[in-house]
């Protein structure tokens, strides 16, 4: 790619920067972690701390442990944020997910069990496609009144399996909480999740139309794109990716609550946006929500270091993904 | 142009990034004075008026009013320092009654009845809602709004295009009078009869300057056609000498009394394989509408469509893809996705149907983009992102996008707005070529002067209305310039 | 009369269909009477409040998310407060803060130029980390004559105090704002921006005034649910998309410009008897969320979809 050379240096590194979204984010997160290490010494460096080991795999492992779920969910809101959508649906999805399969194990046995929490997350992403693709409601209305419709019915299935007791399927406990080489197991189902979800935004049809829509509506309807079927498939899938979310989840937490994944909900967003995703869509990485889950965790335990009351880090949340937008409004003069 | 001026604009200039919109415009209003201000589409009026009124500021140049220098900023301050506009839409609140209409600028209710008694309207409420009255009557209340303010220069932007003539009649009999008065007032229009009816003066902008000041009196017309056109630019000469020759058989393309809200109201026409058609029109004629229903954004309110004989009906644009007729929009933002590279933006067709969401069949993908590519000799150095690209770039990119998939009906709007002669006289040959190798051409075009270059023969249209069918190749400047004035009488539909 | 009838049309079908409730009310339960009215207005009072700040800013044409965090903000700090200092300051010192957090909200949209949904989104969580940050769990006490003044009735029975609380309150705001200048600007805004902008409208300035009233109602909110409870809960209700809906089904068109605040009051009660009725037919309260949700996605459905047809006509 030869740019037209003619631009002052600065400018052709703020290019560079722009189309490499992925550089600033990583050193950022070096940074964190470095600050993070003089915070506390030794731990992410054992040896400065006097013992064994020049980086902690423990440590190390812990983060990318973490961090999994947290991207998984953040998938969710890359691939809707690229439609200048969103899904706020997915804590709950998860969450369904999770309470179902640990449920039914107990009754059905393990695979209809995994199968009935992944459907109740495609039931919800179809009926959100629905309303954001035919209808048009705004996505953050729709999957609001989803997410309070999906947390009605689970507190109804909760009187129903009231007594059923609940199990943790072994094999997610192993995803959730095994570790090989010091390494956490769920990678083995985040890898190949993460290069499909790579692989339907840059060499899909699929992949482009989600930001066709999203950077020009218009102009894809001109090119004959049919909105509505892109969007229910968009938020179908989305809402599959919170139940495997709430699976992976389950098998990191074992127990069952009705608000076991809202919380990551916040931070799923935070981690798109931070990742160079466009809340306006039509712009994302899916690299850089990875990178952003990271940050957020590195954040989160500096945080607890720091004894930062809860209300103040939802808050900074809150004013990370105001900043980050303002700050895209500003650079690109986007809407 | 003496102390005595109502208002006095000079040297205003104003560029929008590299495009420079005025160069030097200039008005002057005297008292009782009605000035016509003419131009041809393009030849920055829009942006005049917008200066004047306060709507935008002017690079260089200043406006005085009465004398002072009017520092306008919004349109409010406009409207206190004694210039007043109708715009060309209506600007009151369709959520409101009259009265809070009125309340809301501030007008005196009983000056303002009075107006509108005069004007002609008379059963009108003050409790009535603006959403629910006709367009008509809100371009009267406008005006009356205008008058009650006590303006010292008012301003009509296209004011009679939605009355109905006994109306027209009226509003230029009031406006007569008050400028006997004493009042200023400016006249943007198109209309010649009715310019020659109310008004002393015309001035005449091209390419964003004031080049000259007509006295109204009888041949005018001609004069203010010559100024208007002036020195055109070389274009380039036409290639192919392309035999005229009325086509015949099943027509491509087959318009029959087609209407559509809210300007087009009845147009037919043919357009046959291996040929192109210009369309003539002034801005807001009906073209727009014309060209949403074509490409299957808005359904037709009456008329038919057939293609190759054969009845269509859109309800979405691809149906019309489907049936062959594929659109590039006038406005480049609305067909291109800025943000994603040359490539994808020419490929997007290729992903639209449900069967092809899988993987994409990227080599088949890179060698037909290649090919619209060159032969649109499009420049890619800057690849990275479509908005990088230079205007002309991007119209290509919106061409190209169907070049790349076949075109067999191709609908042109005004494809060479805003873009560098070099691309312009690119894309005429291209435009022929396409026809040669069997495809239907509609082309739109805002400047007059490319209808002879790119196309056989050119519909007219006025006022939602195929008012003359013209042989393009043969047609100078001046007689399509006089035909899309509607000046022409041989009112004789294709 | 006709003029009224025709303007208030939607309000008038509105009370007809909540008198139509009421009745099956007596219906299922013959002893619905005058208490069960008052218990159904104390329900309502936060479900007001939090819907005529949301209809205000929808009037604007714009929409606020955070409604529900600025009414936790709200009933927190009343909390906190009223155990520390006198009721009446600390009532005034509530109902400010929730005209800042409005303006803030207001600001931040006209100044980042970032769209109303995106900034309240952000705010939403923004003002529900200060009210953690207020009080980290449920606590402190409202004020005794605060959570006696909404019980009861007043002036005579049959009219219950929060009923009273609810008219008086928001039109005590909303009629001289309405009627002034700020109220004409505000549809206007939300009518057609450009056109009021031309009408001498300062519009900038106007959105940031009707989201400080949007402010200023979540305050009251707030302090209603201090009532309610008797203490300070830091986390939000289901406010947010009942106000919406409430909004939605009170005439109240998304997009800006139409409507007023007595329909989504009805639109209030109506939603709130329905769940008065379901819980009399002895429906699981769980099932009944469900039931109102699907209800409110409903409504919100339906009304965008009419919008949608407006837009294209």
């Amino acid at each position: 790619m030869s740019d037209l050379s003619t631009d002052p240096p600065l400018v052709r590194i703020g290019r560079f920067l722009r189309d490499n979204p992925m550089i600033p984010l990583l050193v950022f997160l070096f940074l964190l972690i470095a600050v993070l290490e003089a915070m506390r010494p030794g731990i992410v460096m054992p040896v400065r701390a006097g013992r064994d080991g020049l980086i902690s795999t423990f440590w190390v492992g812990n983060l990318i442990k973490f961090a999994i779920p947290l991207a998984m969910l953040a998938a969710c809101q890359v691939l809707t944020m690229l439609t200048a959508g969103i899904d706020l649906s997915v804590g709950v999805v998860a969450t369904v997910s999770a309470f179902v399969c640990a449920t039914l194990s107990s009754i059905w046995g393990v695979a209809p069990a995994v199968l009935i929490a992944l459907a109740a997350g495609v039931m919800v992403g179809l009926v959100n496609g629905f309303g954001v693709g035919v209808v048009r409601v705004h996505p953050l209305i729709m999957t609001l009144g989803t997410g309070l419709i999906a947390t009605g019915c689970l507190q109804v299935y909760q009187r129903l399996v009231i007594n059923a007791g609940s199990v943790v399927p072994d094999f997610l406990v192993w995803l959730g909480v095994g570790r090989t080489l010091g390494m956490p197991n769920g990678l083995v189902l985040f890898v190949p999740f993460a290069i499909f979800i790579l692989w339907l935004m840059r060499y899909t049809g699929f992949g482009r139309l989600l930001f066709a829509l999203g950077s020009n509506e218009r102009a894809a309807k001109l090119s004959g794109v049919r909105a509505w079927q892109v969007y229910i498939a968009l938020y179908v899938l989305s809402g599959f990716i919170a139940a495997l979310a709430g699976l992976l989840y389950l098998g990191m937490i074992r127990q069952t609550s009705l608000s076991l994944a809202n919380p990551l909900l916040l931070p799923s967003v935070a981690a798109a946006v931070i990742g160079g995703t466009s809340i306006f869509g039509g712009r994302g990485s899916y690299a850089g929500a990875i990178i952003g889950a990271l940050i957020l965790r590195v954040l989160d335990t500096m945080l607890t270091l720091m004894q930062m009351p809860e209300g103040a880090r939802t808050a900074l949340f809150g004013v990370i993904i105001l900043a980050v937008t303002a700050l895209y409004v500003r650079i690109t003069g986007a809407r | 142009m003496t102390d005595t001026s109502l208002l006095d604009a000079s040297g205003i200039a104003k560029s929008f990034g590299a495009v420079r919109a005025l160069t030097e415009a200039r008005l002057t209003v005297d008292r009782g004075e009605v000035v016509a201000l003419m131009g041809a589409n393009g030849a920055g009026k829009s942006t005049f008026v917008k200066i004047l009124t306060g709507a935008l500021r002017p690079d260089a140049g200043r406006v005085l009013i009465r004398g002072a220098e009017a520092s306008v900023g919004s349109p409010a301050e406009a409207r206190r320092s004694g210039l007043v506009p109708v715009y060309q839409e209506p600007s009151l609140i369709p959520d409101l009654d009259v009265a809070d209409n009125l309340r809301l600028g501030d007008t005196p209710v009983e000056p303002f009845r009075a107006w509108v008694a005069e004007l002609g309207i008379n059963r009108l409420k003050l409790s009535d809602m603006i959403g629910e009255l006709p367009l008509a009557t809100l371009r009267i209340l406008d005006l009356a709004r205008a008058l009650a303010a006590k303006p010292d220069v008012l301003l009509l932007d296209e004011m009679t295009a939605a009355l109905p003539t006994d109306l027209v009649e009226r509003v230029l009999k009031v406006v007569r009078a008050e400028a006997d008065e004493g009042l200023g007032v400016i006249y943007v229009s198109h209309r010649f009869a009715e310019i020659s009816q109310l008004c002393d003066r015309a001035s005449v902008l091209r390419d964003g300057r004031t080049v000259g000041d007509l006295p109204i009196e009888p041949g005018v017309e001609d004069r203010a056609v010559e100024l208007m056109l002036g020195q055109t630019l070389d274009l380039g000469a036409r290639e192919t000498s392309g035999a005229v020759t009325r086509k015949t058989g099943t027509p491509r393309l087959a318009v029959r009394t087609l209407a559509a809200r809210p300007k087009l109201s009845d147009v037919s026409f043919d357009l046959y394989p291996g040929e192109v058609l210009g369309v003539v029109a002034l801005e807001g004629q009906g073209q727009d509408e014309l060209f949403e229903v074509l490409a299957g954004f808005e359904r037709p309110g009456a008329g038919t469509i057939q293609v190759d004989g054969v009845p269509v009906r859109f309800s979405h644009p691809a149906d019309a893809i489907a049936a062959g007729l594929t659109f590039v929009p006038g406005n480049r933002s609305e067909a291109l996705l800025s943000q994603r590279p040359v490539r994808e933006n020419v490929a997007l067709p290729f992903a639209a149907r449900l069967r092809s969401w899988g993987q994409l069949k990227l080599r088949r993908e890179r060698e037909r983009v290649g090919y619209a590519i060159d032969k649109l000799q499009i420049d890619t150095r800057a690849q990275g992102e479509v908005q990088r690209l230079s205007g002309g770039n991007q119209q290509k990119v919106t061409i190209g996008r169907w070049i790349a998939t076949g075109v067999e009906t191709l609908l042109l709007f005004d494809p060479t707005r805003g873009i560098d002669v070099r691309t312009k006289r690119q894309i005429y040959p291209l435009v022929r070529e396409l026809a040669e190798n069997g495809a239907a051409v509609l082309y739109y075009t805002s400047e007059l002067a490319e209808i002879p270059q790119a196309c056989d023969r050119a519909v007219v249209i006025f006022n939602g209305r195929v008012v003359d069918v013209i042989d393009a190749s043969a047609a100078d400047e001046a007689t399509l310039m006089r035909a899309a004035y509607g000046l022409t009488n041989g009112a004789s539909a294709a | 009369m006709k003029g009224l009838v025709r303007k208030h049309g939607w309000s008038l079908g509105l009370g007809l269909l909540f008198l139509l409730l009421l009745a099956v009310t007596r219906l299922i339960q013959p002893t619905f009477g005058a208490s069960g009215f008052e218990s159904l207005a104390r329900a309502a009072l936060p479900f007001a409040f939090a819907t005529a700040g949301m209809a205000i800013v929808v009037i604007v044409g714009g929409i606020d998310l955070s409604v529900a965090s600025m009414m936790a903000v709200a009933a927190v700090l009343a909390a906190v407060l009223m155990e520390r200092i006198a009721g009446v300051p600390a009532l005034f010192i509530v109902l400010a803060a929730g005209l800042v957090m409005g303006l803030v909200n207001g600001a931040l949209i006209v100044l980042t130029r970032v769209p109303d949904i995106v900034v309240t989104l952000a705010m939403l969580f923004v003002w529900e980390g200060v009210a953690l940050l207020i009080l980290e769990t449920p606590g402190g006490a409202a004020s005794d004559w605060l959570e006696a003044g909404i019980r009861g009735f007043f002036p005579v029975e049959g009219i219950p105090q929060a009923l009273l609380i609810i008219v008086v309150a928001i039109g005590a705001v909303w009629l001289p704002v309405r009627r002034s200048k700020l109220g004409l600007s505000i549809y206007a805004t939300g009518s057609d921006e450009r056109a009021a902008f031309r009408s001498g409208v300062a519009v900038g300035r106007t959105k940031i005034a009707a989201y400080g009233l949007c402010g200023l109602f979540c305050a009251m909110g707030g302090l209603s649910l201090a009532a309610l409870t008797g203490i300070g809960e830091p986390v939000p209700g289901p406010y947010l998309l009942a106000s919406v809906a409430a909004v939605v089904l009170g005439g109240v068109v998304l997009g800006g410009g139409r409507g007023g605040l007595l329909g989504p009051i009805i639109a209030v009660f109506i939603l709130r008897i329905i769940r008065t009725i379901l819980t009399l037919m002895a429906v699981d309260p769980n099932v009944t969320t469900i039931i109102e949700g699907t209800i409110m996605v409903a409504v919100v459905m339906l009304g965008t979809w009419l919008t949608m047809r407006g837009a294209r006509r």
